[in-house]
């Protein structure tokens, strides 16, 4: 699903936050991006949805070249892959409603399927009951899971997420990672930084090390 | 297809929304666009009037024909004939060479000293009223030369000072109206693509929401599009407006004028395909502004989205960095300032 060969990124302020790093994520897998703060996790996600452009290497996505795809073609490329923000990024004027079905109103999907789909994605995350409301009003953990419901309402083949659980309490953020255990489970490939090593004990997945830049561990293959 | 009307129809509402939030601006563009639009349009008005007083005031054009002296009356009346068959004329009238001779001796206290004359030594005379259609200075200069031509004709010769005056003139001033039209288009194009420009700033965020979850620039465009388009609808409509003010106060003392020549002119007001035409006009260059607007602020914006390309990157990556940084900075201290 991910494959990276030799990917470097320098920012253009010539700072090098990926040095010539090499893995590959199977389909339907599910592995934890690690690191200290400042190693490269953010940087390695924005590359996979075409936020930021790799300056080095190759970048295999879902059977996409990246390094190939033109400006014309990232909108359909993104709608294939679900992305969650450590700052939610929700749109503060809009309803959870309207937040989630974002993604099926770019895609064109008509309306009674939007409808349907938008109320199965917050069913998913528990927030049924709560789809008039504004992003505001709700608590951070619930934020964070519109965001989640966001992500999945198109049913994308893949998942990122970004330290999905930064500012939540354990528990929370226990029920968040069990959520996106559960999207794997149905299939869905998933990759989660984090620096939180207690979900990697509890749910004993893959693991994908950097430091400063650099691969330490690329993890179990399989 | 109904879904994809609907779709549009909701923008379009949107569109219309998102105007009215901001009262302010979307009030100020309206009215610089009816204003920028209005003046080009009374100017027209102005020369289409002017054309028409010319053309009602004007002493009539004239065509004289001097026949050749050996030409008889019999002759004469048989080319009158022919003159008035043709389509260009309105109306002939013969002078005869007696008749001249007797003028001239009224008029010219000459009498006595030119009984002394042999012979009459004045041409016969036809005068030649063209058509109205045909006064174009070009026309009447190939009816001159086409006459002149005519056997038995010796010369002809038209009194056309006063109408290429007054087309030169009325040329000019519609070359001026074009420019004027041209560079007030300008301000429009400016002013629209300004507050255009101005909403993507505000929907920043929200933009770069839609395009991380696959809109494409197309369905991000949609909504400023018809902004633009409603801001320069809203514009046409002012500007009529202005318009038919302008010549609601124009009328009367114009009538009065009239009145006092005599003369049953009529002011040419805004015909209904003209007032289309306008609408039309100020609608096709709102959607140019947003269109040009909207594609220069998301390249400029997300400028990351290109494929890496070296030299790009080495010459301007740092200028968008520092942008960037520089914007951030101004944001985060507007919020303090708060
Ligand atoms: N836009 C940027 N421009 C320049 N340097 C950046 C930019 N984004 C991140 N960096 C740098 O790249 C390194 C990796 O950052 P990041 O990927 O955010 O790390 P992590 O998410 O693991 O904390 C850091 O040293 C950071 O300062
Ligand atoms: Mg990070």
């Amino acid at each position: 699903m991910i494959r990276f060969s030799q990917v470097s990124k320098r920012y253009p302020n010539g700072h090098e936050a990926l040095k010539r790093i090499s893995f590959t994520l199977e389909r339907e897998q599910m592995a934890f991006l690690v690191g200290h703060s400042g190693a490269g996790k953010s940087t390695l996600l924005r590359l996979v949805t075409l936020i930021e452009r790799s300056t080095h290497g190759q970048i295999v996505v879902n059977n996409k070249n990246l390094t190939k795809l033109r400006r014309r073609q990232i909108p359909f490329f993104r709608r294939q892959v679900g992305v969650i923000f450590q700052d939610h990024k929700l749109l503060h004027d809009r309803t959870v409603f309207d937040n989630v079905a974002l993604p099926l109103v770019v895609a064109g999907v008509g309306h009674r399927e939007l409808g349907r789909r938008v109320r199965a994605a917050l069913d998913k995350v528990g927030l049924l009951g709560k789809e008039r409301l504004y992003p505001i009003t709700l608590s951070g953990g619930e934020q964070q899971r519109v965001g989640i419901a966001r992500a999945v309402v198109n049913r994308p083949p893949l998942v990122l997420a970004d330290e999905p659980t930064g500012n939540l309490d354990a528990e929370l953020s226990d029920e968040i990672m069990d959520l996106f255990h559960q999207f794997n489970q149905y299939g869905v490939t998933v990759m989660i930084a984090t620096h939180e090593r207690r979900h990697i004990q509890r749910l004993g997945k893959r693991v994908i090390e950097l430091k400063n830049g650099e691969l330490m561990s690329a993890g179990d293959q399989n | 297809m109904r879904t994809y009307l609907l779709r549009h129809v909701q923008v379009l509402i949107a569109s219309v929304g998102q105007l009215s939030r901001t009262p302010g601006s979307t009030l100020m563009s309206v009215g610089v666009i009816g204003i920028t639009l209005a003046l080009p349009s009374l100017l027209y008005l102005l020369l289409v009037n002017a054309e028409k007083v010319g053309n009602a005031w004007h002493p009539g054009t004239h065509i004289s024909l001097f026949l050749d002296l050996g030409v008889d009356a019999e002759r004469a009346q048989s080319l009158l004939e022919r003159l008035r068959r043709r389509e260009e004329t309105q109306q002939v009238r013969m002078i005869s060479a007696d008749r001249a001779l007797q003028e001239f001796k009224e008029l010219s206290g000459f009498g006595e000293a030119l009984d002394a004359l042999p012979h009459n030594p004045l041409p016969t005379l036809l005068v030649v009223t063209p058509e109205r259609a045909f006064e174009h200075p070009d026309e009447l200069q190939r009816l001159v030369s086409e006459f002149g031509a005519l056997p038995g004709v010796e010369l002809a010769q038209l009194d056309m000072e006063w109408v290429q005056r007054f087309h030169v003139t009325l040329r000019l001033a519609r070359r001026a109206a074009l420019v004027l039209s041209v560079l007030l288009a300008l301000a429009v194009l400016l002013t629209v693509s300004n507050t255009i420009r101005l909403a993507i700033l505000n929907r920043r965020d929200e933009i770069e929401i839609i395009q991380l979850f696959g809109g494409t620039d197309r369905f991000i465009q949609r909504p400023f599009l018809y902004s633009g388009m409603l801001q320069g609808f809203f514009g046409a409509g002012t500007a009529i407006l202005l318009i038919v003010a302008c010549l609601q106060v124009l009328r009367s003392p114009i009538r009065q004028l009239a009145d006092l020549y005599g003369s049953v002119f009529q002011i040419a007001g805004l015909r209904v395909h003209e007032a289309l035409a306008l609408v039309a006009i100020g609608i096709g260059l709102g959607w140019l502004a947003s269109r040009w607007s909207v594609r220069r602020h998301l390249h400029r914006m997300f400028p990351s989205a290109e494929p890496y390309s070296p030299t790009k990157a080495g010459t301007f990556a740092h200028i968008s960095t520092l942008r960037h940084r520089v914007l951030k900075l101004r944001r985060s201290d507007k919020r303090r300032n708060r």
